[in-house]
């Protein structure tokens, strides 16, 4: 048998061996934390409309978006985000606050480092990627858009 | 020394194990091997400023309180071998560069302690050296940061990855002075690629290394599993060390009754350490606390310990390519 035979069947009995991630469980709590963050979001969203009614809808709901990220990068500095993560998984980093978090946690990491190499360097370091795949995609959906405008 | 069969070397000097000292986190101190650990540090900076000065005071305590338990005079040590995980070997070289004893630096990630073994007895069997001390460790905070995320970030871990342990073993080996417990043989293993990449299953990547030197090792000393007390694998965790099972069991050889796993015995069950621990430091503590102990008072007469390593980089693993692994193995026994 050569290597590449061998390689094929071990990780073929890797893969089987190795524990799944029940995906129920993971969707559930996905949903309860994705559903929590969303509704907290809507609900500062409320309180600031009931406070200041000639708001409109744009601009209360940058404030809540606001208020979230605050919250997120509080609660990363005392050490409590990451385990929400943990249970959360996609649920709580799908919102605004795993951006939030992905920044500050970042940021803490580095600041070791320095205000120019450190933070400055490496706060983006997971954001990154991110906010590329969002340039990059709204760029292609502008263009398609464009396109169809044509018609 | 003399060479048994491909890959396997008996020493002919007496070299004796005359202090072993470990040194662990927090979270390792209050697993179950607690009551065997020298030092149990709950503050992981050890009172400095960052993580990576922490793990430097870690191994300087540990270095310095193994050469006084030895009971050789500081000067009379004739090398520091050892490594960790960091880039350039930071934490040793920081630490060589307090102790001022003559060092060489070592990598092979998470077998490096037994590395050092072999290197330290090679040495000393050499005759030109008569004590010489092996220290190797990691930290979960420095090796988080520079393999995988920020510690604050938040992400879920895959339910086959591991915890870096935070700990440091040392220990001295000596020609000079004895004690009742030898390194005998020593098994230098050979870096293999069984194709897997996922960086986060480290003990499926490592344990094909692991199994192909003890087979190498049985095969070079016409001995089997039957011959020793214990077979202790450094850190293939829950799932590397069930692969590491079934695949000797493949080569014929029925482990189940006398093999640990250090990855897998240094945590509960209830520590969300997913498959248990990994690192440089989890075989060096394990292997300077429970195993040396249970030598000394005899419970335990012929062990094999197999560090196992996974050789790649944060680089080579984002450019796709394979992860691959190496295993080394000493024999130790204890003659009461």
């Amino acid at each position: 048998m050569n290597n590449e035979e061998r390689n094929e069947k071990y990780l073929e009995y890797v893969e089987q061996k190795s524990p799944k991630a029940g995906w129920f469980n993971s969707l559930f709590h996905a949903f309860v934390m994705g559903a929590t963050i969303c509704c907290l979001g809507q609900m500062f969203g409320d309180i600031i409309r009931s406070f200041y009614p000639v708001l409109d809808l744009l601009t209360v709901g940058a404030w809540s978006s606001i208020i979230i990220i605050v919250l997120t990068i509080f609660l990363t500095a005392f050490g409590c985000f990451d385990r929400l993560a943990k249970y959360g998984g996609a649920g709580t980093f799908i919102p605004i606050s795993g951006f939030a978090n992905s920044i500050a946690s970042c940021a803490i990491e580095f600041k070791k480092e320095g205000l120019v190499f450190g933070v400055g360097s490496k706060m983006f370091y997971v954001a990154g990627p991110v906010l590329v795949n969002g340039v990059a995609y709204s760029l292609i959906v502008g263009v398609v858009y464009f396109i169809i405008g044509l018609f | 020394m003399k060479k048994l069969g491909s890959q396997t070397y008996s020493f002919e000097s007496d070299i004796s194990i005359i202090s072993g000292v470990s040194l662990v986190g927090g979270k390792e101190g209050a697993g179950p091997l607690k009551k065997y650990f020298d030092f149990v540090e709950e503050d992981d900076k050890m009172g400095q400023k960052t993580f990576e000065k922490g793990e430097r005071l870690m191994f300087l305590k540990t270095i310095s309180s193994a050469i006084k338990k030895s009971k050789v005079e500081k000067d009379n040590i004739d090398l520091y071998l050892g490594g960790d995980l960091m880039n350039q070997l930071v934490s040793s070289n920081y630490t060589a560069s307090e102790l001022n004893i003559p060092f060489v630096g070592l990598y092979n990630a998470c077998a490096t302690m037994a590395e050092s073994l072999i290197v330290g007895s090679i040495f000393l069997d050499s005759k030109g050296m008569k004590n010489i001390v092996c220290a190797t460790g990691s930290h979960f905070s420095t090796a988080e940061r520079q393999y995988r995320y920020p510690l604050e970030f938040g992400n879920q871990r895959q339910s086959y990855a591991q915890w870096t342990v935070t700990g440091v073993g040392a220990t001295v080996v000596s020609t000079e002075k004895t004690s009742n417990i030898k390194i005998k043989m020593a098994t230098i293993g050979k870096v293999t690629d069984y194709g897997v990449s996922d960086i986060a299953n480290m003990g499926a990547a490592m344990a094909p290394a692991a199994m192909e030197t003890l087979v190498a090792f049985f095969t070079d000393t016409n001995t089997t599993q039957k011959d020793y007390d214990l077979i202790a694998t450094g850190d293939l965790g829950k799932l590397g060390s069930d692969i590491f099972k079934d695949l000797m069991m493949e080569k014929g050889y029925d482990i189940e009754t006398n093999y640990v796993d250090c990855g897998h015995m240094i945590f509960n069950i209830d520590q969300d350490t997913l498959q248990g621990g990994s690192g440089a430091g989890c075989s060096a503590s394990v292997f300077n606390s429970y195993i040396l102990s249970k030598l000394r008072s005899g419970e335990l007469k012929k062990v094999l310990l197999i560090s196992t390593g996974a050789l790649m980089s944060t680089t080579t693993n984002q450019q796709g390519d394979s992860i691959p692994c190496i295993a080394h193995l000493v024999l130790v026994e204890g003659e009461n």
